[in-house]
């Protein structure tokens, strides 16, 4: 391909004494889609952000249709062609769909902001695009697929060229993914080119034309989709190839289940309800899947079996009922992962010591030196890469602290691990290390239930799928069903 | 007493006015970010800064733009320290207040030569409408300020929802890196709506020294930038819901200047204005909240 639309030559960026990007060369064609990809902290993001304008390379040059620029300014960047949809939304909650689209190039009639211009222009965009997305609607009330529709019709209201989109799918279902997925090509088609960050491989396969792999801040690899495969990216990527999906267990378990759910039905505070008469039960030594789109009740389900809604009445532990607030006996991992998961501002030792400080401390004092040598233990087991126990956890990369939480909450003595999107945002190789720590509790007896918004996930994982739809548990399904079959479920369709 | 009597309407709008001038700065602010709480030491800093300007030239409306003047360089401390130095903006705002009460108080010492309460007949006060030749009722008995504090409050419902320059202003205040990401400049526009709210303050400051009165006494701005300060939060970022706010605050002082009358002894009349606003301010919160939990 000989048409470029953008190339990035020898761009370096270097934050403190990290190495982002070392001399990273990147070429991107008119019309294609290409991906980036690598695992988190590769440089990715610091890449995109110089192309977008965000930071300013210490090395190298940017070129857009052969000629030189130099981008300080977001501004800059839009001038000059691109688009970018940050993988967390940068829209106005409380300006409409129309407003976020044409702000900074409003149209205007005798000094009035033009509404009507405004309105047209997205509709026609919408059109052309297969974007729809209601004009007047307020931001605000949106589903993020919706919004992130809006970030891409903003992008290319200002006639993008190259439209970047970081990690586009991280947000979606899967069903929501093939939609922006026609619409990349759609897109693609007008001649626009599309740089796709991303660090799942099957999309990558799916929709990229040519696919570049960075690795600690170098480029490891360049390949055309057509002619590559999965683990050749993989190897790029990690450097390593991944080891086969452990075998599913053997046997069903014979023992009495260790968590039940009993006719669960909860109602919010206008009287819907989220969950209608769900029962489960999940037994030592199985994993059981979650399924389901965002919203189906998985939040409520998940809050109720971990006590965090209180002692509701029809969820038992070990056939006793559940405490209220978080009950000792469930480890939990949850979903948002510097909220309920971690304090952030606290230390790494603080953090994988939570829940734990009775068995090493007094009523009156904790031994720091005890602390600690736990802290460093459990980080040394669990190969999570810190500097020190002693920084704030926010200060780990995303996988990282995810191998954090883990650490503390697989320790500690629990009758039910309950793990919520375990994966999500962390790379290939954590998410190996996650998958087999979850597996190995599970040989040694747990019972876990895990809530996944990724398919492959539950698949590799889990023994019994359950699928939530509004609030009710709509179809079971083995292990190893077929993912369209699950996807299918979900939606709520019935046989 | 009648409350439908035209002038207690006029006393309403006398009481309203420079708190809403005031107010008017705190929303702009507001719209853009900029959570000013420094709107009490620059209404007392304007109303100063009037009464200096006018007792030199004789002149009232060269007070009006001595004060304006002014208070648009001293909110240029809050705009050069908390956009441009990123000091903290509520830290800043707490020293101006403080700064304008000593200062206000050290200059009149110096430039009057006694503190307390300063009035003088070369002190030029702001004519009355009626005096302009518009003798209507209820606007009659007011500055021109007044029927210019209503008319703003118009423009900026018009200029913030109408307009280019509004929506970006809007965009600016809602998601800092969202108007980043589409190329607006934060930075300038802070800085433009910390100034202009001075330019306000000033306005408020002059009416409330040269309007409402003719005197300058220390401390007189007595809380009013700060009852604009709840009113901006009342109002949702919406003009014509702050002058709603504004105006129960000014209902609530005329009222109280009437029962004053009435025999109620005047420490509870005055108090009850800043009652009456705070409890407004914690009924607006619960019923927020409530409607939050509903939608």
């Amino acid at each position: 391909m000989t048409d470029l639309a953008a190339e990035l030559i020898g761009v370096s960026k270097r934050f403190g004494p990290v190495l982002a990007n070392d001399g990273i060369d990147l070429a991107v064609a008119r019309g294609e889609v290409h991906a980036v990809v690598g695992e988190n902290g590769a440089g990715k993001s610091t890449l995109m952000s110089i192309l977008y304008g965000l930071h300013r390379p210490d090395a190298g040059e940017i070129r857009r249709d052969g000629q030189r620029i130099t981008l300080r300014s977001p501004a800059d960047a839009i001038r000059h062609g691109l688009g970018m949809v940050h993988q967390r939304f940068r829209l106005f909650p409380d300006l409409t769909v129309a407003e976020n689209i044409v702000i900074g190039a409003e149209p205007v009639r005798r000094g009035h902001l033009d509404r009507a211009a405004a309105h047209r222009a997205v509709a026609a965009l919408s059109e052309k695009y297969g974007l729809r997305a209601d004009p007047s609607a307020l931001v605000r009330g949106l589903p993020v697929g919706v919004r992130q529709r809006v970030e891409i019709l903003r992008a290319l209201y200002r006639d993008a060229e190259i439209l970047i989109l970081d990690e586009p799918t991280a947000v979606l279902t899967p069903g929501e993914t093939d939609r922006l997925f026609e619409v990349l090509r759609t897109v693609a088609a007008t001649g626009v080119s599309i740089l796709l960050v991303t660090h799942k491989l099957s999309e990558v396969m799916a929709v990229g034309d040519r696919v570049t792999v960075l690795r600690q801040g170098r480029v490891t690899g360049r390949f055309t989709t057509r002619e590559t495969n999965a683990n050749e990216l993989v190897n790029a990527m990690i450097g390593r190839s991944l080891t086969p999906p452990a075998p599913k267990r053997a046997q069903p378990p014979q023992e009495n289940p260790v968590l039940e759910v009993r006719d669960l039905t909860i109602h919010d505070a206008d009287g819907v309800a989220r969950l209608s008469e769900v029962s489960l039960s999940v037994h030592p030594g199985e994993i059981v899947g979650l399924a389901g789109v965002a919203g189906s009740g998985q939040r409520e389900l998940i809050d109720s079996v971990t006590g965090l809604r209180g002692a509701v009445p029809g969820v038992f532990l070990a056939g006793t009922p559940v405490l209220s607030g978080r009950d000792p006996r469930v480890a939990y991992v949850p979903e948002d992962r510097h909220g309920r998961a971690t304090a952030p501002g606290m230390s790494v030792a603080e953090n994988i010591l939570m829940g734990a400080q009775r068995e090493l401390g007094s009523r009156w004092s904790l031994p720091r030196a005890a602390v600690k040598k736990r802290a460093k233990d459990l980080v040394e087991r669990f190969s999570i890469s810190a500097a020190s126990v002693d920084i704030p956890i926010s200060a780990l990369s995303g996988g990282n602290a995810q191998k954090a939480v883990l650490a503390r909450e697989l320790t500690r003595p629990s009758h039910v691990v309950v793990a919520e999107e375990p994966t999500q945002g962390v790379d290939v190789g954590v998410r190996e290390r996650v998958h087999a720590l979850l597996l190995a509790a599970r040989d040694e007896g747990a019972a876990i239930l895990l809530q996944s918004s990724e398919l492959s996930e539950l698949r590799e994982l889990a023994d019994r799928i359950l699928v939530l739809y509004e609030g009710r548990v709509v179809a079971e399904f083995q292990g190893d069903a077929h993912e369209t079959d699950i996807g299918r479920a979900m939606t709520g369709a019935t046989e | 007493m009648n409350i439908f009597e035209w002038s207690f309407l006029s006393g309403v709008l006398t009481a309203t006015a420079p708190v809403l001038l005031a107010a008017l700065g705190g929303l702009l602010c507001q719209v853009a970010g900029v959570f000013n709480i420094a709107l009490e030491g620059q209404l007392l800093w304007g109303a100063f800064t009037a009464v200096v300007v006018s007792d030199a030239t004789g002149s009232a409306w060269a007070g009006v733009a001595g004060a304006i003047i002014a208070t648009v360089l001293f909110s240029g401390l809050l705009s050069g320290a908390s956009v441009r130095l990123k000091a903290d903006p509520i830290v800043v705002a707490v020293g101006l207040n403080l700064l304008a009460l000593g200062l206000t108080a050290f200059l009149m010492r110096q430039i009057f030569g006694s503190g307390g309460t300063y009035s003088s007949p070369d002190l030029a006060g702001l004519p009355t409408l009626a005096e302009l030749g518009l003798d209507i009722p209820v606007l009659g008995p007011q500055s021109p300020l007044v029927p210019l504090a209503l008319l703003l409050v118009v423009a900026m419902a018009w200029w913030l929802t109408r307009t280019r320059s509004g929506l970006r202003l809007r965009g600016a205040g809602q998601h800092l890196e969202a108007a980043e990401a589409v190329g607006l400049p934060v930075a300038a526009y802070r800085h433009g709506v910390t100034l202009a709210a001075g330019a306000l303050c000033g306005l408020a400051g002059a009416q409330l020294s040269l309007g409402n009165v003719t005197l300058f006494s220390e401390g007189m701005s007595a809380g009013r930038g700060w009852i604009a300060v709840v009113a901006v939060m009342l109002s949702s970022v919406l003009p014509y819901r702050l002058l709603l706010a504004c105006l129960l605050f000014g209902v609530a002082e005329a009222f109280g200047f009437r029962l004053q009358g009435a025999g109620l002894p005047q420490q509870a009349a005055d108090a009850a204005p800043y009652v009456i606003t705070l409890v407004a301010l914690v009924l607006a919160a619960v019923w927020r909240r409530r409607s939050h939990e509903h939608a």
